[in-house]
């Protein structure tokens, strides 16, 4: 009797414990996205429902050149990142335990060290060799951060691949080439991918590191927004939220979908 | 063949990109331009600096906030995980997603909006004053920034813990239990210490963000919260100093290193892979 | 006389100063099933990946088919392999893998069909084309992997332990199907097992090779009734090994007694080793026996009994098909062809 009494209340606390926390974590995200639809400009009042900020968001050219460079820098660092990625993991899983264990720890530098560290330093780098801060400064930067995440995705890959698969290859008469091509990409793909993925993502999000390697201009959308909010409210950043919130939103629900379809079919 | 060289070409990149500049903040943090002759001269000034009070109070606020915000994270986050594992699975993978979907927002526009509502009039005293109770003044203070970091770092703590707990044998509670364990025995005995690498995962992604932070304090400290991260960023950047920057960032580099250190003897991971989730 | 299609001469194997192969000869003849059969470590699969090209000789040549093979890589050596983990390509479905090399090779897509499924009927698998290879049971797996080797038609196919991960009734069953399978395709197979029995089983010719060195070569046969030395006759199947001394031709002494045999060549007086396999034991009444012993231990195996029977010093062990208690005395006796002679190998260990 006393016992079921108790497992009530206690799940009676542990569903309101839940609601709470979840409503912590949404709260700002759902601020945000009501008040861009608000047509008051300090998000004070609710003055009536208004698309006015989502128009002027795409008006303006400042934050348009912003998102312009953010995806571009994204991109082309993930690319970069991926290939630069995937050979370095090959030839580590290759090396002596020494050296692997050397360059493991330096791969892990940027990941371990504060972006903060990462970002000064590469800024300092940059300056004391007289390159002047822009894209190709600020894209350099992210192509760095970014590699250690494809490589600490495809190790893991390349340690599960069976190693006579290579030689089964080699066997049937496929060159070393060949080899890599058809029987060993396809075989860590699914790393290759995943690398790919967090580095785009942790690219377009990033700020610190943006911040001190960038210059003349070149703005990604979190320097944008950083420098907007230091000045105040701005009802477009809102639209801005919104509007990544709901596509980051889709792409997590089309990734799911998908990974729901690959479990149906090794089934 | 392709496996000897195929990795060359990071290691020179990492040479350049990755040891050469930390290379060069530990050598700028021990030169400084003399204001007399005009050239560079070795100077501990940098880490004399740091040495003042002032500014060792500043670093010790960093530290200690940091610190309260990852005892934060942890008494809110453990319960969440701990219930979180106890869920069918198929509510599981929804839960984690859910809990996961807020760190694919922006970062700054996360903290931004916490701008938006601890601001005068914004939605938090507005709730408030609904209630009937008294607002308050919680933007560009401390507390907003202790705030921020539980906000931002929170998933960061549950997810790790959260891991850790559902991968737990339940064969170890039924075994428990058998031998005549009660719940509150199981909890203590069992679970906790096994949870401890995930905990030690959480404090390790919670702790070190915090400590060298400077958007969160810069954002919702205003000018009145100063942590050891933003004093970096005026030293490179609005003073000029890169002797004294780059001597903080020494000294914020070892710190870090060195907690990663003790945390490491708790970590049962091996080989530097990524645990995604 | 068939020819030798692999011929392996003064081959040696280290690895950083450690030999795994100490300098072998040995040949294979065209479509021969060639066993090599030894225990863990005792160099038959180095020896196997320097015939398929995966290592290279320390020292030592390799020739095929009169070529010296011995500097060719693996993918240009008409030799394909049948891996222990069958290797096979998970991102590929069956029709791919086994289809794997014909591609290389360019073959054209109808040439290519056909064969495949030509494979696919061979390894009793028609139908399976299209299906992933995550959907198999391990004999199956087994069964593409054969497939996918043997669609190219090499001279020549290497099988390291392919049946090692299969249940005792599947391998029996394996075991059987290789063999027709080879008699059929009429190529040379090698391959390398620690199975004594699967050796016996399918195999026209047997090296059995220890710690790096052959030490017999011979038909299943052969190798089980004239064993060469201690190693062999222990290795292969279950025996008696007595001390004994050869008294001359024709005559031996041991277990305290003078026995008939059919061997000679060995000397007069020389000390030599003696193998009696259990199965060859007869047991009879007391009075009977050449020998007699006390039954100290009985266990029932199916097939027959195994005995342990004392004999002063010595345990015989005995294979009956008549049940004898634990306790009795019984009379032993043995048939001359029944008495193997081999000299004795002084220990090295």
């Amino acid at each position: 009797m006393v016992n079921s009494f108790r497992s009530i209340l206690g799940s009676v606390f542990k569903n309101i414990y839940t609601v709470l926390i979840f409503t912590f974590l949404y709260l700002p995200i759902v601020v945000l996205i009501v008040y861009s639809f608000n047509a008051s400009k300090y998000a004070v009042g609710w003055d009536g429902f208004t698309l006015e900020w989502y128009v002027k968001l795409f008006q303006d050219r400042a934050i348009m050149k912003a998102f312009y460079y953010t995806i571009s820098v994204a991109v082309l660092s993930t690319l970069i990142a991926t290939v630069v990625g995937t050979f370095a993991a090959i030839g580590i899983h290759n090396m002596k335990p020494l050296r692997k264990q050397l360059i493991l720890n330096i791969n892990n530098l940027p990941l371990l060290n504060p972006d903060i560290v990462t970002g000064v330093s590469m800024m300092v780098l940059f300056v004391f060799f007289k390159a002047q801060l822009g894209f190709i400064t600020m894209l350099i930067a992210h192509v760095t951060f970014n590699i250690p995440y494809v490589i600490l995705s495809v190790l893991p890959k390349l340690r599960q691949m069976p190693k006579d698969i290579l030689e089964a290859a080699m066997d049937l008469g496929a060159t070393p080439w060949y080899a890599f091509r058809k029987v060993i990409i396809p075989e860590i793909s699914p790393g290759i991918v995943t690398g790919a993925l967090i580095a785009f993502t942790m690219s377009i999000d990033d700020f610190v590191i943006s911040f001190f390697t960038t210059g003349n201009g070149v703005s990604n959308l979190s320097i944008y927004v950083y420098s907007m909010a230091r000045r105040g409210i701005n009802p477009k950043i809102n639209a801005l939220s919104t509007l990544m919130f709901v596509s980051v939103l889709i792409l997590l629900l089309v990734v799911n979908k998908r990974q729901g379809k690959e479990s149906k079919k090794i089934l | 063949m392709l496996k000897k060289y195929s990795g060359h070409p990071y290691v020179l990149w990492s040479g350049i990109f990755i040891v050469l500049p930390l290379l060069l903040v530990i050598y700028y943090s021990f030169v400084k331009t003399s204001p007399a002759t005009g050239e560079l001269m070795f100077s501990l000034e940098g880490y004399r600096t740091f040495l003042q009070p002032l500014y060792l109070k500043v670093f010790a606020k960093s530290v200690l906030l940091a610190l309260e915000a990852t005892i934060l994270c942890l008494i809110i986050g453990y319960p969440i995980a701990y219930i979180i594992a106890n869920m069918k699975p198929k509510t599981q993978k929804i839960m984690a997603l859910l809990l996961i979907l807020p760190m694919w927002m922006n970062f700054l526009l996360r903290t931004y909006a916490w701008m938006t509502i601890l601001q005068k009039n914004g939605f938090l005293n507005k709730m408030l004053s609904l209630l009937g109770l008294p607002t308050v003044n919680l933007l560009f203070t401390d507390g907003a920034v202790l705030l921020g970091m539980v906000y931002n770092f929170l998933p960061f703590m549950v997810l790790p813990i959260y891991t850790v707990l559902s991968k737990i044998d339940k064969g170890l509670i039924e075994a428990a239990g058998d031998l005549g364990a009660d719940h509150k025995m199981v909890l203590r005995k069992i679970i906790l210490p096994l949870s401890i690498p995930g905990v030690m995962s959480g404090i390790t992604m919670v702790f070190m963000p915090a400590v060298s932070t400077f958007v969160i304090p810069a954002l919702l400290g205003g000018g009145r919260s100063v942590l050891i991260g933003n004093v970096i960023e005026q030293q490179y950047l609005s003073v000029y100093n890169w002797n004294f920057g780059s001597a903080i960032s020494v000294v914020l580099m070892i710190f870090i290193l060195l907690s990663m250190g003790i945390m490491k003897r708790y970590d049962t991971d091996t080989e530097g892979e990524m645990n995604l989730w | 006389m068939s020819k030798r299609i692999i011929e392996g001469k003064n081959l040696v194997k280290s690895y950083d100063d450690t030999p795994v192969v100490k300098n072998i000869d040995f040949w294979v003849k065209e479509k021969e099933f060639l066993t090599l059969l030894g225990p863990s470590g005792c160099g038959k699969t180095t020896t196997l990946r320097m015939i398929a090209g995966f290592e290279q000789p320390t020292s030592g040549t390799i020739h095929f088919d009169g070529k010296d093979i011995t500097a060719v890589p693996p993918y240009q050596r008409q030799i394909n392999t049948v891996f222990q983990k069958y290797a096979l390509f998970s991102h590929m479905n069956i029709f791919e893998n086994i289809a794997f090399g014909l591609r290389i090779n360019k073959t054209p897509e109808k040439e290519i069909q056909k064969r495949v499924e030509r494979m696919l009927e061979l390894v009793n698998l028609r139908g399976f084309a299209s299906r992933s290879i995550n959907s198999l049971s391990g004999g199956q797996q087994q069964r593409i992997a054969i497939a996918r080797a043997l669609v190219n038609e090499p001279k020549v196919l290497l099988l390291d332990e392919p049946l090692g991960a299969l249940d005792l009734k599947l391998r029996k069953e394996m075991q059987v199907e290789l063999k027709n399978m080879q008699r059929e395709v009429g190529i040379t197979f090698v391959y390398v097992t620690h199975d004594q029995e699967e050796a016996l089983t399918m195999s026209d010719k047997i090296i059995v090779m220890n710690d790096g060195l052959i030490q017999q070569v011979g038909s299943p046969t052969d190798i089980y009734n004239e064993p060469d030395n201690a190693f062999v006759a222990d290795f292969i199947g279950e025996s008696n090994i007595f001390d004994g001394t050869m008294v001359k031709d024709l005559v031996v002494d041991f277990a305290g007694v003078r026995w008939n045999c059919v061997d000679e060549g060995f000397g007069e007086q020389t000390p030599i080793e003696v193998v009696v396999r259990p199965e060859d034991v007869m047991i009879v009444p007391p009075a009977e026996g050449i020998v007699t012993g006390l039954v100290e231990s009985v266990i029932f195996k199916g097939v027959h009994y195994e005995m342990l029977v004392r004999n002063g010093d010595l345990e015989w062990l005995v294979h009956s098909t008549d049940l004898s208690h634990i306790g009795e005395m019984v009379g032993m006796r043995l048939d001359p062809e029944d008495i193997h002679i081999m000299k004795k190998v002084m220990d090295n260990a």
